[in-house]
């Protein structure tokens, strides 16, 4: 490299050297098992038989698998129950950690804690907290409520793995907020203030309509982060999924029927294009709310 | 704070000694019960987000004979003792484990480093057929959803005979197309005159890249380090997934697999969660900056 080179013409192989890794990892593991993804769907390949096409049997299979409708139904309500909160808790936070009030960096660092843990740290940690004898039922027991099954119910789990979600995700979304807060113009809101409107009213006619644009973004991100949903889910209500594996959720299905010396890779990857396309979906109606709300 | 802010509120003096001037990011000054309201909701949501995990290390520090169930809790531990540490690393190889999650991590960094570094350079700088392309195959990967595609991800380690292996659970995420999308991008906004004077100049692609445009992308770079870190450190699913062989657990399979035989012991397992949290919460500590940086740049492009 010390060498001095003469001006010379940039060789054309060079480039392709530079992307070459990238697009060759990205080409291998990324872009390649999405095809034969798409490929396996209509197989009845397994784990260690290459299988044979079977047209749209797979599909068919899935309209009468209860489990299907299980998970279905399971990540469609962690959309429904996790895209609101995710949407609203976060901005109402930022607000909240946004005047530069002394110790407010302490305050914002502290918040975005749940977000640098692993998933299963957090899942653990809650599956603690929400034990039959944990430090919520203790709480609860004290005050007089008594103990709830929060772990034990199948719709409790679902909901307490939903609140562990929203938890892990308020510090993140919360930064997101900041950012775009910090973009609203100021006289905007002392024009409300010196017309009269209170802070709800100043939130709503002036905070709301300036951070629209990243309501949606975080609406998007959350809905398909929260429709692919695994790990809380996996942790909280364990492998098979709860009770009866009424809290499975498709992802956690397509683990489940897909690894494994027996695993069924043609059943599990029709699942999974099922989770693509409600993937695609969401983006697209988010995305169309959007610009109907525009006009 | 200029000179003739601390001015102002010395002619005030009387009425508001006892008053902190604090005022907003406008300069505005905030009302003493509305600060008194922003700190109390602030306490409540620092309770309810760091609260867990102080309660988690509480837990850890509690001796055998101490009751952890009592109602109302005992939130400090009445004899701290580090015995559940000890005993966690006689019950899995907690040590081992923790060691493979670094390997893992670390080899992350460096993957994503320089593979994202070198395509990004191309995508932005290097004029030859077939870019467009390339940044294309870069976006879709972005958009796939990886938790639809492990199951073909796994047959393909399997093929390359990679299953179980930390290799294998690397590999995938090796070199993140949003990583090369965010160095594209890094690239695109330095001047270009100064890389087209060193070219002049007679450097090579090689030295240009090097010398001129890595050192000025050294925040990007950064970022791109931390999500490499910490995305491999915090991963569950594809390590699941990939590793079946016990000995070469990382640590969050460590602890699901904790968790799942040794689920009565909560000192335990807290103990293991502690173990796997706290060098995450060191370096976030550290290097705050770039992990809210990386958000910000994450979130426009993703």
């Amino acid at each position: 490299m010390s060498s001095v080179t003469p001006v010379r013409r940039q060789l054309p192989v060079s480039p392709w050297l530079f992307a070459a890794p990238g697009l060759l990892i990205t080409g291998a593991f990324i872009l390649y098992p999405f095809v034969s993804t798409l490929i396996n769907a209509f197989t009845d390949r397994r784990t260690l038989i290459p299988g044979e096409f079977v047209g749209l049997a797979n599909f068919r299979e899935l309209l009468n698998d209860d489990m299907f409708w299980v998970g279905l139904r399971n990540s469609t309500l962690y959309v429904v129950g996790v895209v609101p909160a995710l949407v609203i808790l976060p901005l109402l936070l930022a607000l909240l950690v946004q005047k530069n009030i002394p110790g407010i960096t302490f305050f914002r660092s502290a918040f975005y804690t749940p977000v640098v843990a692993s998933i299963v740290v957090v899942g653990l940690i809650w599956v603690w907290l929400l034990d039959e004898r944990g430090l919520v039922n203790s709480l609860l027991e004290t005050i007089g409520v008594g103990r709830v099954g929060f772990l034990s119910d199948q719709w409790l789990l679902l909901l307490s793995a939903m609140a562990v979600t929203v938890w892990k995700g308020l510090g993140y979304y919360m930064i997101i907020y900041l950012a775009a807060l910090a973009n609203v113009p100021r006289e905007l809101h002392e024009a409300a203030a010196v017309d009269g409107a209170g802070a709800v009213r100043r939130f709503l006619t002036v905070t709301v309509p300036a951070v629209r644009s990243t309501m949606v973004l975080v609406g998007a991100l959350s809905s398909v982060a929260a429709f692919k949903v695994f790990s809380e889910v996996y942790l909280m209500a364990g492998p098979s999924g709860g009770p009866a594996g009424e809290d499975t959720t498709l992802v956690m299905l397509v683990q489940r029927t897909g690894t494994g010396l027996t695993g069924r890779v043609g059943y599990a990857s029709a699942i999974s294009v099922v989770v693509f396309v409600v993937t695609v979906a969401l983006m697209l109606l988010v995305l169309r709310a959007d610009r109907r709300d525009e006009s | 704070m200029s000179v003739l802010e601390k001015v102002r509120p010395a002619a005030a003096k009387p009425a508001t000694a006892r008053e902190p001037r604090v005022t907003d990011e406008h300069g505005r000054r905030i009302r003493v019960w509305e600060l008194v309201l922003r700190y109390l909701l602030l306490l409540a949501v620092l309770a309810l987000t760091v609260g867990p995990f102080v309660w988690q290390l509480s837990t850890s520090l509690k001796g055998p004979t101490e009751d952890i169930f009592s109602s109302p809790p005992k939130f400090l531990p009445s004899d701290p003792t580090l015995h559940n540490y000890e005993r966690v690393a006689e019950t899995i190889p907690v040590w081992d484990y923790a060691l493979n999650s670094l390997k893992v991590a670390t080899a992350n960094v460096v993957t994503n480093c320089v593979g994202a570094a070198l395509a990004g350079y191309a995508l932005a700088r290097l004029r030859y057929r077939g870019r467009r392309a390339a940044t294309l195959a870069f976006i879709l990967a972005m958009l796939v959803p990886v938790e639809g595609i492990i199951i073909a991800q796994f047959t393909t380690m399997r093929e390359l005979g990679l299953n179980n292996t930390l290799i294998g659970v690397v590999l995938p995420g090796c070199i993140g197309a949003m990583n090369v999308l965010l160095m594209r991008n890094a690239f695109l906004n330095l001047p270009y005159e100064i890389e087209e004077a060193a070219y002049v100049d007679g450097a090579n692609v090689w030295q240009r890249f090097l010398r001129i445009a890595v050192p000025s992308v050294k925040g990007t770079l950064a970022v791109v380090a931390i999500f490499a870190f910490m995305g491999a450190w915090d991963d569950f699913l594809w390590p699941l997934i990939v590793l079946s062989d016990p000995s070469k657990f990382t640590l969050t399979i460590g602890l699901n697999y904790l968790h799942g035989t040794f689920a009565n012991d909560e000192r335990l397992v807290a103990a293991g969660t502690i173990i796997a949290v706290a060098p995450l919460i060191a370096l976030f500590a550290c290097l705050q900056r770039y992990f809210f940086r990386g958000v910000g740049e994450g979130a426009v492009k993703g």
